[in-house]
Parts: structure tokens; sequence; C-alpha cells
């Protein structure tokens, strides 16, 4: 996957939402003030952005847990001949919210979201049945940080 | 907090979070993300069947409850040139890990910090934090940060490249309906 070319105003346009839309009547044109756009052309941009896969996601980062949901991080060891179909299997699970290669003995991490803490428990059974893997499940025991900020 | 007796017809159910069948249908709508349109509350709103301002006031309440994070660009790592991810994981201390864990969630360029269960003896590693840089020297020079940090505290520690995505949708949650 190659970087994006990215003009000065899509920088500035990064570098200021990845801190939050404010939540105000016309969060758009607030932001585009602030940063001497118009509504129009903002919204432009930042649709071009989303569609272009520079974001992979614009919108509320919901808190799983204050939600009433289930979430975790689990890692399998899949033999390398078996990484293909293995990917297919986890991928296909909706709970599956991230998957990510690693290079580890551990080489496949995905993080579980589920409707409600119950099911994680079910869904990493299910797991390890199609799979025929044991799940390594690694839930936060402690939040000590989170915010993705990553300046351009 | 008043206990209200709900006398008039507005009498919504909540669930154990608090949430009524509207923030449910809000988050539902919104978790794929935000209309990009110049009033985006408003759109969310004829598919709720809500106005804007009541869109956007229960949001206002959902992110003073901690439920909405906050609501923000994500980017592709990638995309924008941060090739090297590195999910770094260390082996520390338990009497000192939930000091040691604020104070390196403190440091720049740690996205993510949390305290995850072992797995021994495959997987000693208690403390995870993610580091991004256009370069894995980038990433072990912020890893060294964090390793003179945590000190003796620290008896080993590894870097976990990713090396491919292979699923990225995001959380896909609530679809649960309010209990009564």
């Amino acid at each position: 996957m190659s970087p994006a070319v990215l003009d000065a105003v899509d920088r500035r346009l990064l570098n200021r939402l990845q801190n939050g839309l404010p939540l105000v009547i016309r969060p758009y044109a607030t932001v585009a003030e602030e940063l001497g756009l118009t509504e129009g052309e903002l919204l432009e941009r930042l649709s071009r952005l989303r569609e272009d896969g520079v974001l992979s996601r614009f919108g509320p980062m919901y808190h799983a847990e204050r939600l009433g949901g289930g979430l975790t991080l689990a890692a399998l060891a899949v033999p390398e001949a078996d990484f293909e179909r293995v990917t297919e299997t986890i991928n296909a699970f909706p709970e599956v919210a991230h998957n990510y290669r690693r290079e580890h003995v551990l080489n496949m991490w995905f993080v579980l979201a589920t409707e409600t803490p119950a099911r994680i428990a079910e869904v990493i059974e299910a797991i390890e049945t199609a799979t025929g893997l044991p799940v390594y499940n690694m839930p936060k025991e402690e939040e000590f940080h989170v915010r993705l900020h990553l300046p351009v | 907090m008043s206990v209200s007796t709900c006398p008039s017809r507005e009498c919504p159910v909540r669930d154990e979070q608090g949430l009524d069948a509207h923030d449910r249908a809000i988050v539902l709508a919104t978790q794929a993300g935000l209309p990009l349109v110049p009033d985006p509350w408003g759109a969310v709103g004829r598919e709720v069947g809500l106005n804007g301002e009541a869109v956007l006031e229960r949001m206002l309440a959902m992110a003073a409850r901690g439920v909405i994070r906050r609501i923000a660009a994500v980017p592709n790592h990638y995309r924008l040139g941060y090739v090297a991810n590195g999910m770094t994981v260390w082996d520390v201390d338990d009497a000192q890990i939930d000091r040691l864990g604020r104070e390196v969630a403190a440091i720049e360029g740690v996205s993510h910090c949390y305290r995850r269960p072992r797995h021994r003896p495959h997987w000693p590693y208690n403390l995870f934090a993610m580091l991004h840089g256009q370069s894995r020297e980038e990433v072990e020079r912020q890893a060294a940060v964090l390793r003179e940090r945590l000190g003796e505290a620290c008896r080993d520690h590894r870097i976990l490249y990713s090396s491919r995505i292979l699923k990225k949708t995001g959380l896909r949650l609530a679809r649960r309906a309010p209990q009564a």
C-alpha cells in the first residue's frame, strides 16, 4: 500500500480532524472556518480522503464496554501453510473488528467486539473449533491510554 | 442523582448503560461513519426518527458519559507513510505496572497502552504500547525511550511489527435492543 499524495491543506485537515470534530451545530463549517476553508471545500476533501482510503473511517469512536459490549485482543500461532485458510476463517466472523498479521510465533492478532461480554468466550470457542488452534485471549485489564494521532 | 417518577409521556426505557432505544439507533446509524453533509445531525436524525437538535443533544450526553470517546478521523497508517507499526510488549513487575503504565502511556508517540494478562510460558508480557513510525528505526528509537522509563522493572520486551492488515472494519456494536 503506497503513501497517499497529500497537499498542505489535506495535511492540516488530517491533523485537525484526528483531534476530533466538535459536537456543535454545523460542525464541518466550524472546523472549515478554523482552517480558512469553506464548508463545501472541507466536505469535498474529507469525502475524497475517505474514498481514497487515506481515512479508514470518519465518525464517532464508541467505547465498547460503555455500550455494554465485550471487547478483547486475541492471538493465534498459525502454521505458515495454513495462513490463508485461517485468515478467511477468522475474517468471516462478524465479531472480528480488526485482524493483523504480526512477526512473531503468535502471528495473527485480532480484536473481537461482541454485543455482550459473555459472548466473547462463545466466539473464542467457535474460533478454536473452526481453526483447530488454541486462542490466546488477552483482554485489557487496565487502559492507560487510547488516542491515535499520526501527524502528517 | 434524582429519580424521576416519570409522569409524562416521555418515559424512555433505558438499559443498564443508561441508553434508550433512540440512543441505540444513533449508535447503529453512525458506527460505520458520520454523514459528510453540512448538517450531519439532521441526516442521522432522518434515519432514526429524531430532529437534528435531539441527535446532537443525545450525542453530547453520550460523549459526557464517555460512551463516545470523540468524533474523529481514523487514518490508514500506511497511506500516511507510517509503514512501521509496532506493538511493543513488555514484561513489567506487577507491583509497579500501574504506575509505569501511566508513565509510558504519556510518552509522545504511544497511541494505545494497556495492561493485559500474561500467558506463561509462551507469553510473559503484560504491558502493551503501540508505536508508529515512518521506519522501523524510528519505532526502535521510541521503544528505547520506553525501555529507559521502565528501567529495572522491565525484564524483557519485544516489538511485533504488523506486516499485513488482514481486516479492518472497526467495531460493530449495539444491535441489542434495550431491555424493558
